[in-house]
């Protein structure tokens, strides 16, 4: 679809969020939860947190939720009786205010949950999800989306993007057909754009940091290479704060809850950092000690995922450092994979 | 409408409480039928993690009871019980969990009517004080006590 | 500093030790660990008032453990875990080389435990008047105002279990949360299974936790664990006049008794 370019005023923004209610949309954003900055369900502008660089956790759960029911069932003596649940059953959703990295970041997902036998859950509640992303007027020390083909103003995955360009003015890019239906929603808030204007000028200049082709080569190269995943690793503690915030992490486990007569199956997030992840039934553990788990965590992202599915796992959104309790920074250990690793 | 019949599940141990709760029954002494006793070895198995669960599954009251202190059939199983109570119900109360939903007593094989009190005394309690319903709003069953699932 | 930097320069020659944990600088001004493994690594060290992380929980960790004799640069919440942890033999006297850092800056050498346990007992080893304060403030509420603060700090809990892997004392190798025959804790993330867990580790660490904070600095989600087991801190000490982390062959005050243990609400 050709992109189109719109005017928003902010002082209309609390109209559109209360135009999408009104019309049964509901609205997840960025609300701020004491220090931190959750995604939830808002019923006005005021509780969006707009003014924050990044949301602590990602917008995956929006279509990937932390506790997700895929089944129920009954039990009585004739045996068990099924009652499957219907994974388009879910809500159309504005996704509003969250930033570039995490619209793209469901890109990641889709090829994840879109591979094989596609997982309807998942699929069905990003195909109702209208993403606003809104690009990034400043980037922190964390950050290094430039450096895994994003950017502070990226509209990969995003339907509708807003960039501030004055201090009452935003620029609505429409981008797809979803984000063009949303749009309807709001048309009358909307004036034509000047289609000269430059968005670059109103957003972060986050530096390239590494070049991407060459990381993926050189992490593809060093599976063996147990040196340097030990001396990465060495502090980790194998908690799973990084795979929990990451836009892009997919990794999940079922589990049953049940009393004598009912229960339900509940899909969950996991992380590959933690110990029990690869545990067999037997006692034995292919991935014994941190160090490997460190290495399938960057493998997977920047390794399996680019040739397997033809994307990096990764949106360079610096989540998974901020939230490390031990300062894991993910750019500096990839900077490392660059310097150290020769192919 | 129908009074509200608390359900208060009591852990006792096998050799005191149980004994007393037997002496109870076959004193015929009368008393409330609300409790379910569940007999343990010794008050020093019951794990924190046995109550949680009871409220978990919809228990509205709590009886741990167990021998007198040194009456314990392993010497000092109860010595061990009460200092875990002892922190266990600091930990509770402030975590916001109603710690007057759990009565702990002494009773030993001979205190039949002493069990009959507790009981009784504990069910009227848990009938002033209600339902836990905060509680069961949180519990993993209200994953699946919705509708859909029920009436099979 | 320097004082520092030429002790572990020292160590590492002369082989006293193969690997130094300290403090070194991170991502902007954020103070990350840092192993120091030969003499050309010291220069990294750093000791700033911000180096408050416990790093004694490093010193169980099995790939630190292989890399040979350690030594560690301990604040006191470190030490007083290392007193906790000899006292549940996870490490032995003189298996580990202590260099205390006072809160002055100044470095000393700890020959053995007892020198630790003679140290420890000259400081302040309470929680903060902060902590107290937010303490007194939960207590002063009703039980069902305290429910409702808690069930909202759960509900951010997304079960990454950072407070459990930063924990010095969290260290079994099979968590209690872990084992599934029985299912003590539901594994899901929804309000049964964070609370379930929340009070599961508090209570396995009521008399153990050295109030060092780690808990509550490694959650992303901004949950104020820490204040769970301080809470209970008070009563131990005054129940059973026991305090964690002070003497390493302490016994662990709930796997003791004492037969005239006072309480007031068993019938």
């Amino acid at each position: 679809m050709e992109k189109e370019l719109k005017i928003l005023k902010y002082s209309d923004l609390p109209k559109m969020i209360e135009k999408f209610i009104s019309q049964g949309y509901p609205v997840l954003a960025p609300v701020h939860k004491g220090k931190i900055v959750e995604i939830e369900y808002v019923q006005s502008l005021d509780s969006i947190a707009l003014d924050v660089l990044l949301s602590t956790q990602s917008a995956k759960k929006a279509a990937f939720p932390k506790v997700e029911k895929v089944l129920e069932y009954t039990m009585n003596k004739a045996g068990v009786v099924q009652h499957p649940v219907d994974p388009a059953d879910s809500k159309e959703t504005i996704l509003f205010g969250v930033r570039p990295c995490d619209a793209s970041g469901f890109k990641s997902l889709d090829a994840i949950f879109g591979e094989g036998p596609s997982d309807q859950f998942y699929l069905s509640k990003k195909e109702k999800t209208t993403i606003i992303s809104f690009s990034c007027p400043v980037a922190d020390e964390y950050c290094f989306c430039t450096s895994v083909g994003g950017g502070p103003g990226n509209t990969a995955g995003s339907d509708l993007q807003f960039t501030s360009v004055s201090k009452d003015e935003l620029l609505v890019e429409i981008l797809t057909e979803k984000g063009k239906k949303a749009s309807r929603i709001f048309a009358d808030l909307l004036t034509e754009a000047n289609s000269a204007i430059d968005k670059t000028k109103f957003i972060a200049d986050v530096k390239v940091v590494f070049d991407l082709d060459s990381v993926v080569a050189k992490t593809t190269a060093s599976f063996g290479n147990a040196e340097l995943w030990l001396e990465q690793s060495l502090r980790c503690i194998g908690c799973g704060a990084c795979a929990f915030v990451c836009p892009t992490c997919a990794c999940f486990d079922f589990q049953d809850e049940q009393d004598t007569k009912k229960g339900v199956r509940l899909r969950l997030w996991d992380s590959c950092g933690f110990s029990l992840f690869t545990l067999h039934t037997s006692g034995h553990n292919p991935r014994e000690v941190q160090s490997q788990r460190w290495r399938q965590r960057i493998m997977h992202k920047f390794a399996y995922m680019p040739e397997q599915l033809k994307v990096v796992g990764c949106e360079g959104c610096g989540r998974c450092s901020r939230a490390c309790p031990v300062d894991m920074n993910i750019k500096e250990h990839l900077t490392a994979i660059r310097e150290q690793v020769t192919v | 409408m129908q009074e509200f019949e608390p359900k208060i599940v009591a852990f006792v141990c096998n050799w005191c409480t149980y004994a007393g709760a037997d002496l109870t029954g076959t004193s015929r002494i009368k008393y409330s039928a609300n409790v379910k006793i569940i007999r343990f070895p010794c008050t020093g198995r019951i794990d924190f993690m046995i109550l949680m669960k009871a409220f978990e599954n919809g228990a509205d009251g709590i009886i741990v009871s167990g021998c007198h202190p040194n009456d314990c059939h392993y010497s000092t199983g109860n010595f061990h019980a009460r200092r875990r109570w002892i922190v266990l119900r600091n930990l509770l109360n402030f975590a916001g969990i109603e710690t007057d939903r759990i009565q702990f007593s002494w009773v030993s094989a001979a205190e039949g009517f002493k069990w009959a009190d507790v009981v009784n005394n504990t069910v009227a309690a848990i009938k002033e004080i209600g339902p836990y319903e905060n509680y069961r709003k949180i519990a993993v069953s209200t994953l699946f006590n919705e509708e859909g699932a029920s009436n099979e | 500093m320097n004082d520092l930097i030429k002790k572990v320069t020292q160590l590492l020659d002369d082989k006293t030790i193969n690997v130094f944990i300290g403090y070194g600088q991170g991502t902007a001004s954020r103070i990350r660990t840092i192993f120091v493994k030969n003499s050309s690594q010291v220069e990294n060290l750093v000791y700033t008032s911000d180096c408050t992380a416990n790093l004694a929980g490093y010193l169980l960790k099995h790939e630190v453990k292989k890399i040979g004799k350690l030594g560690i640069l301990a604040n006191d919440s470190a030490l007083r875990s290392m007193m906790q942890l000899a006292s549940e033999f996870q490490i032995k006297d003189g298996e580990v080389y202590v260099l205390h850092a006072a809160k002055d800056g100044s470095f000393t050498e700890f020959a053995d435990f007892q020198s630790i346990e003679a140290y420890l007992v000259t400081i302040d080893t309470g929680i903060t008047s902060d902590e107290q304060e937010r303490i007194a403030k939960l207590e002063a509420m009703t039980v069902k105002e305290r429910w409702i603060f808690w069930n909202k700090e759960f509900e951010k809990c997304i079960k990454c279990y950072a407070c459990r892997a930063a924990c010095p004392m969290c260290y079994c190798h099979r968590c209690t949360t872990d084992v599934n025959q029985p299912q003590w804790i539901p594994v899901a993330s929804h309000e049964q299974g964070n609370l379930d867990y929340h009070l599961m580790r508090a209570m396995h660490l009521a008399g153990r936790c050295v109030n060092c904070g780690e808990c509550a600095n490694a959650c992303p989600m901004d949950i104020p664990l820490n204040l769970l087991t301080y809470q209970l801190i008070a009563p131990i000490r005054t129940t059973f006049d026991a305090t964690a982390g002070m003497k390493a062959d302490a016994v662990y005050a709930l796997s003791t008794f004492k037969p005239d243990d006072k309480e007031n609400f068993i019938i």
